[in-house]
């Protein structure tokens, strides 16, 4: 199964078009229709990334704390995450999910302890927001003999030594962090700049399949779609915030945008 | 684990920021600000070990904060306990009215140094705040305060200072509006904003670095008191060094320079609030804001709510330095109630001319409880660290009167 992920990057290559990555927070806006919007978006998507609620996120901007607060207000708990993998896989063999979260989820869970539960349920990769190269060294080997990607993150702010020894070590699938910011806020650099960046990580790793996220929107993405793999986030929580506040469905909401998404960076 | 002697306890981590073999500290930060951080550790130690830099931080401790703060014994509460000599160091009479000055200064300095205009600090109590307001207006740069719309309601007297000192005090709505959400979003501010902000973080917490630059700031109150126990007493004589804890950052400047000696001669006492004590009630380890920590959490791992009266000690966890010096049981932790803490208010301002803050009326309880049961020499310490002005209101609802 470790080649799915690799493989998904394949299949969009051959379509000529980056693979689309979702993120949305497990158990937003409750464990039903996260489980729901998830199964509503999986034939547009390539990879769902589900966001691990806690409540001090200090990488986020508001909408994914939205999108937190209200998981856990609904009472997400790691057993609950675990529980509704297994039911997405079930349904979407072939679709990679990631897990993205704060070290401290994982740390209080156990390491050992977490790493054997998601290999035990499907998930495909993790991504730790605040747990980067080198701390992450034992944890990333970890991942590695349990066929788990872990994902490096790379930002605007990463030197290029610095970029070289953490695509060194990295898994197949690297995520580069568009600008410098908490995730959600609006672009506030320029998408060629973007790919500028990108094109630097791509010469060191041409082989590394680089996904690019934070202020993805439904205008943006487009003008993004040399790149391998696109994460859109906060525009998708947004949705589901918006949806709450009119009293409409998120799930039929959020399965409408993503198509949206996905036409623009075919 | 052995504390190290002759090693500065800020320095005895490895080479990723951990403390005690890995338990604490740390960098658990996002890529996006290893740089910044990197950048910043880079400059510190080479500003700490500038003879220029020094005498800068010196100039300004003398002439700002207004140099050296009073020790002086407590005569009426001594007699009227009965038992050990209580003096008090009065961090309190500082330019600033609490031990949060120095950092405050010290991180306006570097901000200087690194060529940024931007600086942002997170404040409970509003004494971080305002110092770094203050410090900011003097160094020409401009301040962000993040903090709690709580906190900003129980502390107004200090958020008007922030603001008439020019500073944006930036409210936090979100989690339990205190100085936890506070930390949090001073973080993410930097985050998005690493590239033109330095980051002043309120206490002895955060990654590596902010803890360092917090401690190395607030150790000029030890320095002071080690000079100023040698002019009293002709040698530092068996101690007891009362401190309230909340990150922690006044206990280890009032502790920095005594660590290297015996626990039976100098025995260090930390006093956190009843409901905010992970050090006193033996809380796991957790990662909060960039760090491992005694912290208080539930069972899924979030992090807990506390509850004080006391808005500088309403923080779930602790300085990972706090966590080595409990682990190599050099430090004794306790804590306080608001009770007990206003009840030592009432004592010390009836015997004493001190109007404590509430954080420090914490300390002054644990004086309260163990004086009486020690001999005349036998010497307690109480970091006297906040002025209690700003409390005025909380006082006087809670027992009817504040003495002028
Ligand atoms: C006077 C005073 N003492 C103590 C504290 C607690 O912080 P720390 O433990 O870092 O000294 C505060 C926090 O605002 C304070 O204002």
């Amino acid at each position: 199964m470790k080649n799915s992920i690799d493989n998904i990057f394949k299949e969009a290559k051959k379509q000529n078009r980056p693979a689309l990555i979702s993120y949305t927070v497990c158990g937003d806006n409750n464990k039903e229709n996260s489980l729901n919007i998830l199964n509503s978006i999986s034939e547009n998507i390539d990879i769902a990334e589900w966001g691990i609620a806690h409540n001090c996120p200090t990488a986020d901007g508001k909408e994914i704390q939205n999108s937190s607060y209200r998981a856990l207000t609904n009472g997400i708990k790691l057993k609950n995450i675990f529980q509704m993998v297994k039911k997405y896989k079930k349904n979407n063999f072939s679709k990679p999910i990631i897990l993205m979260g704060y070290y401290q989820m994982i740390f209080n869970y156990g390491e050992v302890k977490f790493i054997k539960k998601c290999k035990e349920v499907g998930v495909d990769g993790l991504i730790v927001v605040d747990l980067s190269y080198p701390d992450n060294k034992d944890f990333a080997k970890l991942c590695k003999k349990n066929s788990i990607c872990f994902v490096q993150l790379i930002a605007p702010t990463t030197s290029k030594q610095r970029m070289k020894e953490i695509l060194k070590v990295s898994d197949t699938m690297v995520y580069m962090i568009s600008m410098i910011s908490t995730t959600g806020s609006a672009l506030k650099v320029t998408t060629k700049k973007i790919i500028e960046n990108y094109k630097i990580v791509k010469k060191i790793s041409p082989s590394k399949n680089v996904v690019i996220g934070f202020g993805i929107t439904e205008k943006t993405i487009g003008k993004l779609k040399s790149a391998d793999g696109l994460v859109v986030g906060s525009a998708i929580c947004k949705e589901i915030s918006k949806s709450l506040k009119h009293r409409q469905n998120p799930v039929t909401n959020v399965s409408k945008l993503v198509k949206k998404l996905k036409s623009k960076i075919l | 684990m052995k504390l190290k002697k002759g090693i500065n306890i800020i320095d005895q981590h490895d080479k990723f920021g951990f403390y005690c073999n890995g338990k604490f500290g740390g960098n658990f930060v996002a890529e996006t600000a290893r740089k910044p951080i990197e950048d910043l550790s880079k400059l510190f130690e080479k500003l700490r070990r500038s003879k220029k830099f020094l005498k800068k931080r010196d100039f300004y401790f003398k002439h700002y904060l207004g140099g050296e703060t009073p020790f002086f014994k407590l005569n009426n509460l001594t007699k009227y306990l009965g038992g050990a000599q209580i003096w008090c160091k009065d961090v309190s009479a500082i330019n600033g009215d609490a031990h949060k000055a120095y950092h405050a200064t010290v991180n306006a300095l570097i901000c200087k140094e690194s060529g940024k205009k931007f600086i942002a600090g997170d404040t409970g109590a509003g004494m971080f705040g305002k110092n770094l307001a203050l410090a900011a207006k003097e160094m020409k740069l401009s301040a962000k305060i993040f903090m709690g719309t709580k906190d900003i309601s129980r502390q107004a007297p200090n958020v008007k200072f922030m603001r008439e000192a020019g500073a944006e005090v930036v409210p936090v709505d979100s989690g339990s509006k205190t100085l936890v959400d506070a930390v949090s979003e001073c973080m993410r501010h930097y985050v998005s904003n690493c590239d033109t902000t330095h980051l002043a973080v309120g206490s002895a917490i955060g990654a590596n670095i902010f803890l360092k630059i917090c401690a190395w700031s607030t150790s000029q109150i030890s320095r002071e008191l080690k000079r100023q126990l040698i002019k009293e007493f002709g040698e530092i004589p068996k101690l007891k060094l009362i401190n309230v804890i909340g990150g922690g950052s006044s206990a280890l400047g009032f502790w920095n320079e005594f660590i290297d000696y015996d626990k039976k001669h100098v025995e260090l006492i930390g006093v956190e609030a009843k409901y905010a004590a992970p050090l006193a009630t033996n809380a796991k380890v957790a990662i909060l804001h960039g760090a491992a920590q005694y912290c208080l959490t539930d069972k899924e791992g979030q992090i807990a709510e506390t509850h004080s009266l006391s808005a500088g000690l309403d923080y779930p966890g602790s300085s990972p330095l706090h966590g080595l010096l409990k682990d190599t049981k050099r430090a004794r932790y306790t804590l306080a109630s608001d009770k007990e803490a206003l009840n030592a208010f009432k004592l010390v301002s009836k015997l004493e001319n001190l109007r404590p803050s509430l954080e420090p009326a914490h300390a002054w309880s644990e004086c309260i409880r163990i004086a009486p049961k020690l001999k005349k020499s036998d010497v307690i310490v109480v970091n006297n660290c906040g002025k209690g002005y700003k409390d005025k209101k909380i006082y006087i609802e809670n027992i009817g009167y504040y003495p002028e």
